[in-house]
């Protein structure tokens, strides 16, 4: 089946310094992806880089297909369709995401206008009705609200009411919990898998919280210093992580169930983006770090169905695996 | 709403008060205007008669609790040079000030927001460094130094213009030039600074990541939000209007309000440079209450708080 979106070989640098080396990834239509790792591993800057919402500064290079189109270097207005009508996306920061001079109508009522065919009143319609969906009480009379006057949670529900004005295909959510409380995390979280139900959307979910993504995903692929390390399914990667670095990510976790343990930290800190090691960028942190690890990064290669890893290991892991398979 | 008006208004009134005062005390610090007036040779019985005429032999409270009670009523005072009521010295000045000030007032407006706006959005490029260059020497230049340059070369060397007077509209255009670079360079930077605050936040990337059209992201998300620190230095512009030119009059002897002040302020005359300091308090203050009304029409967010207060 061919990708709905096809990430290829994207990189981008900051003046010079480059923050993504090399990402690819597929995003099947209807399907949910975790995107996971440390702040400054990347996740962001892949959607924001892939939709042109980087600023000048920043050199983009790679290739970003949606349905076979490439979108790095399209034209403006070509990019404007795209954005909030195929592929929107919604922000960590609920607080300063809406504009606040303006009433939730208008910046509804904006979204609505650009990408389906509606008039006059059967916009405020519209708005009403997908703020009623998103779960904001009294939706009528709050559409002349400004964003200062709901709490944090309710503008991340007027977020995703804004995001699904265009009908898209593919909603990147951007650490969409990460500013909020506990509970509410929950919540939200649970009207975004609901809606992507509904409207059999493909998501994205970029977060640095591995059970968030363990229980809204389907497929999970882990970022380390602007690359990726290891894509697999979720149950899979959360069972058995096979790159060092996801391993040490998930016995970060404190396990559910069974005895307690001591919970292990990861060594070291994430290199500087413009002082990359020559070879795998994990190898100075790593455990397992071999002679030819510091020589050249390894290639993501597959080593199971729909699994690949990003280590010189990683040959020894598929063979294991397969061992366990034939037994 | 109606204790936060109570209150704004009691505080523009004190601010009033304290200039007045101020101007009072030093004024009567500084100088005799008896001597300033009939100078050094003059008499001393002509002198003292001078001085009981005005009052001025009078305790100084007494005089300024005479002053308020002046005011209240409505009068503020002669000058002591002819004699006539002050205010109507200052009001028949003011159409000359504001000739100057009103259009400096536009071209500050139309060229420094406009500059500014263009520099944010192409930061870092040749026009933007441009404009910030220029608009540092506006803003360090005193205004006297600009005014002597643009006479140096305009009226001195190319003689294309009159390089002082108030004879046409052509004695104008120096004058006015002088008060719009500065002016426009403050604001340019101002309005540049704001902007790109702006275009940092979140919502605007949000209004793009919908697929809103750059045009239309920086007129209906960005300005309307940079708008709010640019008016307050539009208010305090505005608030100059009244008295905003007293170098520019000065170095093209334009009969205006600023002339009248210097002249005023070096011969003691009181009830002339009071009145006209009562008058620049009152524009100041009230410009400074138009700005805070605007920043409730501009930013819902204060709207409420002003409710609330």
């Amino acid at each position: 089946m061919a990708a709905l979106v096809n990430i290829q070989d994207l990189r981008v640098a900051f003046s010079g310094v480059p923050v993504l080396r090399g990402v690819d990834l597929a995003l099947q239509k209807g399907e949910a992806v975790g995107l996971v790792g440390e702040s400054g591993s990347g996740k962001s800057v892949t959607w924001l880089s892939a939709l042109g919402l980087l600023p000048r500064q920043a050199t983009v290079t790679g290739s970003v297909r949606l349905d076979g189109r490439e979108l790095l270097g399209a034209p403006a207005s070509e990019l404007d369709q795209v954005r909030g009508g195929r592929i929107a996306m919604i922000f960590q920061d609920p607080a300063s995401a809406l504009n606040p001079v303006l009433t939730i109508r208008k910046q509804l009522c904006e979204a609505l206008a650009l990408h389906r065919d509606l008039q006059g009143n059967a916009v405020k319609a519209e708005a009403r009705r997908l703020l009623d969906l998103v779960g904001i009480p009294d939706a009528g009379r709050r559409l002349e609200a400004y964003p200062h006057e709901f709490s944090g949670g309710q503008v991340q529900r007027i977020m995703i009411a804004m995001a699904l004005a265009g009908n898209p295909d593919v909603l990147i959510a951007d650490e969409p919990t990460t500013a909020l409380d506990a509970t509410i995390q929950a919540q939200i979280l649970e009207l975004l898998s609901s809606i992507r139900r509904e409207f059999a959307m493909a998501m994205v979910l970029i977060s640095h919280d591995l059970g968030v993504v363990a229980e809204n995903c389907d497929r999970v692929a882990v970022m380390y210093a602007g690359r990726i390390v290891e894509q697999a399914p979720a149950n899979q990667l959360f069972a058995d992580p096979v790159h060092p670095y996801a391993q040490g990510l998930i016995g970060a976790l404190p396990p559910l169930d069974g005895p307690r343990r001591r919970l292990t930290a990861i060594p070291g800190t994430v290199p500087d983006p413009a002082k990359m090691p020559d070879g795998c960028a994990f190898a100075p942190r790593c455990a397992m770090a071999a002679e030819a690890c510091n020589l050249a990064a390894p290639p993501l290669a597959p080593i199971a169905n729909d699994r690949v890893v990003a280590c010189i290991r990683a040959e020894a892991s598929r063979r294991a695996l397969l061992g366990i398979a034939a037994e | 709403m109606g204790r936060y008006l109570a209150i704004r208004f009691g505080r523009a009134a004190l601010t009033i008060v304290l200039v007045v005062t101020f101007a009072f005390v030093v004024l009567r610090l500084s100088g005799d205007p008896a001597l300033m007036i009939l100078g050094p040779e003059a008499p001393p019985e002509v002198l003292a008669a001078f001085r009981k005429a005005w009052g001025l032999d009078d305790p100084i409270w007494f005089q300024y609790l005479d002053y308020f009670g002046a005011i209240a009523k409505g009068e503020l005072g002669r000058s002591m040079r002819d004699g006539r009521p002050a205010i109507e010295l200052v009001l028949e000045r003011i159409p000359a000030t504001l000739a100057l000030t009103l259009p400096a007032f536009f071209f500050k407006v139309a060229l420094g927001v406009p500059a500014g706006i263009y520099a944010a959005l192409h930061r870092g490029s040749a026009i933007d460094r441009a404009v910030m260059m220029t608009a540092v020497a506006g803003f360090t230049v005193p205004s006297f130094v600009l005014a002597l340059i643009l006479v140096l070369v305009f009226a001195v060397q190319l003689g294309w213009l009159p390089s002082g007077g108030q004879d046409s509209w052509r004695h104008a255009i120096l004058p006015i030039a002088t008060l719009s670079l500065g002016g426009a360079a403050v604001l340019a930077r101002f309005t540049r600074s704001a902007m790109l605050e702006v275009l940092g936040q979140p919502y605007i990337r949000t209004a793009s990541a919908k697929g809103v059209p750059w045009r239309k992201v920086v007129t209906s998300h960005a300005l309307p939000n940079a708008a709010i620190p640019t008016v307050t230095i539009l208010g305090f512009m505005v608030g100059t209007l009244i008295a905003g030119a007293v170098v520019v009059e000065s170095v093209f002897s334009w009969p205006g309000v600023g002339r009248l002040l210097v002249v005023a302020v070096a011969n003691r005359d009181l009830a002339v440079v009071q009145c006209i300091l009562l008058l620049v308090a009152m524009t100041m203050v009230t410009s400074n209450l138009v700005v805070d009304f605007l920043y409730g029409f501009l930013d819902p967010r204060l709207r409420a708080k002003g409710a609330h207060a």
